[in-house]
């Protein structure tokens, strides 16, 4: 066990035409990505997706039906889990109830037969500010106390990936934040490969750098957070991270850089850069914070486009002030209006135009 | 009106402590009655206290030998019935197989039914087999009994136990066999000596089922109820009262030890 080489950079984690099915089902679909050393990559999916079945495979809990999990050039695929330099930190943090906090800590170098042990729990349990909380039992803690104790004991092997399933989600959301705030900085200051499984989009936007979005066993689009949510790959992805206003229209060439969509009678542009498709049957989306209310068709701003129709609903949010528009032909629009003080609010019942800038829409296939 | 309220707080108490009081009133009476010198052959019958019967607790040779025996048969039982019983906890708990629902109905049946009906039965079949009854037989017998008590017992630990305790240690280095070394069993363990402790009491003091497959051979309680028709040596108070403290301190002991280590 000692000679597993721990302080080599393993290089990057790559899953490769992964599957694993449970009877007919299939929880993972064939899925390969590549996950680059010392970043911080997040699973994001709805439950049920495949996403702790595929962290599970890496971990090595979970046996793949078919395909490779490999670790810089190493084929890992067949290792059993106590021999894999990968450690997870658990949904409900699986602490040893019959053992101290510091003995949490110090089952895994133990194991490995890495002696002294004090030095190394005492600076990872104030790496994760418990400080002084060795002697306790777990069921002592809060369940914030826990989850850094689950992170503290995973950490102290110094994995070359750390696996987390959704540790945040037990916690409540003012600690949910600090604990997000304290991941990252955990991460940086040991530069270990982190995945991390979560359901909570914002949580993956805001902490990692490279998520993939999964549904149904595979990976529907992956990316860096800002780019993922600009330009969505499928209609899925439009929605599951943020909203997205679609529009179903028909996509007809290009015409001078742009793509032109006929939807509902009317037409629209998209650049061509912005564009999944150029023909055929697609969905036109606007983010609902890139679109502007305005009175009447008139006011609309030189180059953009819009869309009239009635406001049916108006919810305060606190930042922002959220007006449901339906449209001639019976479908909702979602906008975000900002409540920065310069503009009025708008009366539920009066007709308005949401419009926006071309280079703001985005374009899917239909059929996506 | 003062004392209305304060019987209404307290009644509860008052009477638990009533019933605490109702339950603990024979041992009172056998640890009273073992310095008793009893003035007939009667040991209730109180004479004047003394010490002796604690300082000759063999004075009747017979006496002891039927205790050490029972203690013998018991020690043996509940080795047995707990090894047998935990690996079956454990393979019914985690493992699915043909026949596994049955198994379950199966392992009920001994508490189930009568002892009286036990008894016959497992002496008609030492009958039909051809083996003498005795010491072995009576061992047999308690084993049977005792396993489904341990399987119980066990199972309902076992079956409380998170998996994801398993696989947080697979995940931390420890092969099968430190995983079920360090996390497995010491968290088991405490329905496993439960297990134990009740095997041991059940065998220790069973009667009905031991009297049907001893043959020959007489064990404690066999002797005191042998006894009683004579009239019973002061000295089974002093076993009764001695057995007592062992299990209090028994009791004392585990609940020191649940104490957090570092």
């Amino acid at each position: 066990m000692t000679g597993m080489a721990r302080e080599t950079p393993a290089g990057d984690l790559r899953l490769a035409n992964l599957t694993r099915r449970f009877g007919a089902l299939s929880a993972v679909d064939d899925l390969s990505l590549t996950v680059g050393q010392g970043s911080f990559f997040a699973l994001l999916g709805a439950s049920g997706c495949g996403k702790t079945t595929t962290l599970r495979m890496i971990a090595g809990l979970e046996e793949p039906t078919s395909g490779r999990v490999l670790l810089g050039d190493r084929d890992i695929t067949a290792l059993r889990p106590y021999r894999r330099p990968v450690n997870t930190v658990f949904q409900s943090y699986a602490l040893f109830p019959h053992l101290s906090v510091f003995e949490n800590v110090a089952f895994g170098l133990r194991r490995r037969g890495i002696r002294p042990v004090d030095g190394e729990v005492t600076r990872m349990l104030s790496l994760v500010q418990l400080d002084g909380y060795g002697s306790r039992r777990p069921a002592q803690l809060s369940g914030g106390e826990q989850q850094r104790v689950a992170l503290a004991r995973a950490l102290v092997n110094r994995p070359q990936v750390l696996l987390l399933d959704e540790p945040l989600g037990a916690l409540d959301l003012t600690l949910r934040r600090r604990m997000q705030v304290e991941l990252k900085r955990i991460q940086t200051e040991v530069g270990v490969t982190f995945v991390h499984v979560t359901h909570d989009q914002e949580e993956a936007i805001t902490m990692a750098d490279t998520v993939a979005v999964m549904n149904a066993g595979r990976i529907e689009q992956q990316g860096a957070p800002a780019d993922i949510y600009e330009f969505p790959a499928t209609a899925f992805v439009a929605n599951f991270l943020g909203q997205s206003n679609l529009l179903a229209g028909e996509a007809a060439g290009v015409s001078g850089g742009d793509v032109v969509v006929t939807a509902q009678g009317a037409r629209f542009s998209v650049p061509v850069g912005r564009a999944r498709a150029e023909r055929g049957p697609v969905q036109l989306g606007v983010r609902p914070e890139k679109l502007r209310l305005v009175g009447s068709a008139d006011q609309v701003p030189q180059g953009h486009q819009h869309v009239t129709g009635v406001v049916t609903d108006a919810s305060y949010l606190g930042v922002s002030t959220q007006y449901l528009l339906r449209t001639g032909w019976g479908a909702e629009l979602s906008v975000f209006v900002a409540n920065s003080g310069t503009s009025t609010p708008v009366p539920v019942g009066s007709t308005a135009a949401a419009c926006w800038d071309p280079r703001h829409a985005f374009l899917l296939s239909a059929s996506s | 009106m003062r004392l209305s309220r304060w019987l209404a707080d307290r009644w509860l108490m008052i009477v638990a402590l009533l019933v605490l009081g109702y339950l603990a009133l024979p041992v009172l009476v056998v640890a009273a009655l073992s310095f008793n010198r009893p003035s007939s052959r009667l040991s209730y019958d109180f004479g004047e206290f003394t010490v002796d019967n604690w300082r000759q607790p063999c004075a009747t040779s017979e006496m002891c030998d039927a205790m050490l025996r029972s203690v013998q048969i018991g020690f043996l039982a509940t080795v047995v019935a707990t090894v047998l019983g935990t690996l079956m906890a454990f393979a019914l708990v985690r493992h699915r197989f043909r026949g596994r629902s049955g198994i379950n109905v199966l392992v009920f049946l001994p508490m189930a039914t009568p002892e009286v009906v036990l008894g016959t039965s497992l002496l008609a079949l030492f009958v039909a087999a051809g083996v003498p009854q005795g010491f072995w037989t009576i061992v047999v017998a308690h084993v049977m009994f005792c396993v489904s008590f341990v399987v119980v017992t066990v199972k309902a630990r076992l079956a409380g136990m998170d998996r994801r305790l398993e696989e947080a240690a697979m995940d931390l280095y420890a092969n099968e066999w430190q995983t079920f070394r360090r996390v497995t069993l010491p968290l088991v363990l405490p329905g496993i000596v439960a297990a134990a402790l009740l095997s041991f009491s059940l065998s220790f003091d069973d009667f009905i089922v031991t009297n049907f497959t001893a043959g020959t051979t007489v064990t404690f309680p066999m002797y005191v109820w042998g006894a009683a028709q004579r009239g019973i040596p002061p000295q089974v108070n002093v076993i009764g009262t001695a057995m007592f403290v062992v299990a209090l301190l028994l009791v004392g002991i585990s609940s020191l030890g649940r104490r957090p280590t570092r």
